[in-house]
């Protein structure tokens, strides 16, 4: 096998424990006497000076340098995370969006001087509008939580114009957990269904839960048992007729582009994760996209400002009075917009189509490969996306986690694991298009040696991992008594 | 696994023993093993009515946060404040200090129906 067990990974000082007295890393340049005066209220002024970390450059850049290979990234290894799209990310995106016209921008520049940046934000919105079928879109939302949030107010709006706000939005139990928040912040009861036993909505069910206090139905396409729901279209009209809307939860976009568009199946709203599907560097906190789509019907209820275009120039306008309002400051994450259509551009739309086609084969090869050893949970053609379940190794005695914690002594990150709900020691896995056979190779053949290690040594894979900095951690532990201070007297 | 007799159980893993007109309630420690490490519990306000299956607060583990359903109707009587600063203790004693609350029953008698036995509820486990 060509992927061995990585070497022993060791522990390193905090950028604190690194400090020293007066050691410096950058000159402040000499204050102008040309700033005007400005006294700073007493209460406001701090008693003491705040304790940073004094180091030189040198040590500053060793010491992120060392940590980031410390710490798992795209750029590193593998990254099967199901449901994230943990692909690789071409950096000429990253170089597009670092040109000084673009990353110099002031958000509070008049857009007589921004006219580039909005023509990008308005082909993007073109290209986006594209791919998804939809009439009209916000590139506000800073991420798909977000973009649900935006899309809710939105039916909410909608439902309150026709004269009744209505009180559930309904979802499937496979559903990712933001849906239920979303909902809940949008002032909306959730009514929870469970899913048909081909892991699938059960249309009987959605059947007898829709009246006319159903405002609306969440549902991500294909689902997050990566199966396509085949009955979309009848699902969205039974939702309609009821008087409702319909919302694609878009974080799995990635299976369907260039083959099948959320507007052409019917929805009246979705969001894209730019920094999934449209490649943005993510996983490390931010920050994030969540474009929101939607049809005609709930044009005037986006958030403004609305960018538009007239012979002359694009404007931003303010004066939309059926507007939710704004969902972020300015004009959303701009950097990723950059990215997204410069991604967009260099692909194509062929391109776009080849990206979702290999990401479904990838998942199939995966499917097909680990089925010997792993049960999949609804064994059929997946989407871009395989769940497993661990059953056949809790028999052994080992758990899930166990499988995920020994994924990281090959530098492999561990898929998603415990979700969805529904799948009894679940692992979902998303390889996604970038990824090589080989790379799916190795990652099979280690896969197999776990699941014979179940068999041979669970002890092994109880402790595991062994080979990362630190080992298993007191989950529970950093959840109740959550501490990230490093002087003990400001606990 | 633990399943005591004394008891009678719910699909969603909870348990209910009748003691002197009340009802104590709990997760069974096959829920507590499925959730891992609990960190957080949301409980009900005292005197609030519940009714059978309705939600009546959440369990927040490391893995997933799950609803608690009643296993039956009537109104709260106690809460246990000990899961307030040691949640864990579901973990290590979920039939005994890791109780959740205290209901006193409205229509236990109709409702017992709905219940597993102990030896039906150890079937759907192993199922």
């Amino acid at each position: 096998m060509k992927r061995n067990i990585l070497a022993l990974q060791s522990e390193m000082d905090m950028i604190f424990e690194l400090s020293r007295n007066g050691r410096s890393g950058y000159q402040v340049p000499p204050t102008s006497d040309q700033l005007p005066e400005f006294e700073i209220p007493q209460e406001l002024r701090r008693n003491a000076a705040p304790r940073l970390p004094e180091v030189s450059e040198n040590t500053t850049v060793r010491h992120y340098v060392n940590l980031s290979t410390r710490n798992h990234h795209i750029d590193k290894d593998f990254y099967p995370l199901g449901s994230c799209t943990m692909k690789y990310n071409p950096k000429v995106n990253d170089e597009m969006s670092a040109l000084p016209g673009f990353a110099g921008l002031n958000p509070w520049q008049t857009g007589a001087t921004a006219q580039g940046a909005m023509q990008l934000m308005y082909e993007l919105s073109d290209a986006l509008l594209e791919v998804t079928g939809m009439d009209d879109i916000t590139l506000q939302p800073a991420a798909g939580a977000q973009g649900e949030f935006a899309a809710l107010l939105m039916f909410r709006a909608y439902h309150q114009k026709n004269g009744n706000p209505r009180k559930r939005i309904i979802i499937p139990d496979s559903a990712h957990g933001t849906n239920p928040a979303s909902i809940i912040l949008a002032g909306y009861a959730v009514t929870q269904l469970p899913s048909d036993s081909n892991g699938l909505m059960d249309t009987e069910a959605l059947k007898r839960a829709l009246d006319e206090d159903v405002a609306g139905l969440m549902i991500t396409n294909p689902n997050t048992l990566g199966l396509f729901e085949s009955n979309i279209s009848k699902i969205i009209d039974l939702v309609h007729e009821a008087g409702g809307l319909v919302y694609m939860d878009g974080a799995n976009l990635n299976a369907l582009m260039g083959i099948s568009r959320p507007g052409d199946m019917g929805f009246d709203a979705c969001h894209m994760n730019l920094h999934k599907t449209f490649s943005t560097p993510h996983g490390g906190g931010g920050p994030g996209s969540g474009p929101v789509a939607i049809k005609e019907k709930l044009t005037r209820f986006l958030p403004v400002p609305v960018l538009t275009k007239t012979k002359a120039e694009f404007a931003w306008d303010w004066d939309r009075p059926d507007s939710i309002g704004s969902v972020h400051s300015f004009y959303g994450n701009f950097g990723m917009h950059v990215r997204a259509l410069a991604y967009i551009k260099s692909m194509g739309g062929d391109g776009l189509r080849a990206i979702s086609e290999n990401a479904i084969i990838n998942a199939n090869y995966l499917r097909k490969k680990l089925s010997p050893a792993y049960q999949v949970f609804v064994d059929k053609p997946c989407m871009h996306e395989v769940v497993l379940s661990g059953n056949l190794q809790k028999q052994k005695g080992v758990r899930t986690t166990d499988i995920a914690k020994r994924l990281l002594d090959f530098g492999i990150h561990p898929p998603t694991v415990y979700f969805p709900l529904i799948v009894p020691e679940c692992l979902m896995i998303e390889p996604t298009e970038s990824e090589s056979r080989e790379t799916l190779d190795e990652f099979v053949e280690v896969m197999m040696q776990i699941d014979r290690e179940a068999s041979e040594s669970p002890d092994l894979l109880k402790q595991a991992p062994y080979t990362t900095p630190v080992r298993r951690l007191d989950e529970a532990g950093a959840a109740r008594n959550l501490n990230i201070r490093f002087y003990d007297d400001i606990r | 696994m633990n399943i005591p007799a004394n008891c009678l159980y719910t699909k969603e893993h909870e348990w209910v023993r009748l003691a002197d007109g009340a009802a104590v309630i709990g997760v069974t420690d096959f829920a507590q093993g499925e959730l891992g490490d609990v960190v957080f519990v949301q409980l009900p306000p005292l005197g609030s009515t519940v009714k059978q299956g309705d939600s009546f607060g959440t369990i927040e583990a490391v893995k997933a946060v799950a609803d608690l359903y009643a296993p039956i109707s009537g109104e709260i009587l106690e809460v246990n404040s000990v899961l307030d600063g040691s949640p864990e203790v579901i973990n290590r004693e979920p039939y005994t200090d890791g109780w959740i609350v205290k209901i006193k029953p409205t229509s236990i008698e109709t409702e017992k129906s709905n219940l597993m036995t102990p030896e039906q509820y150890k079937d759907f486990t192993s199922a």
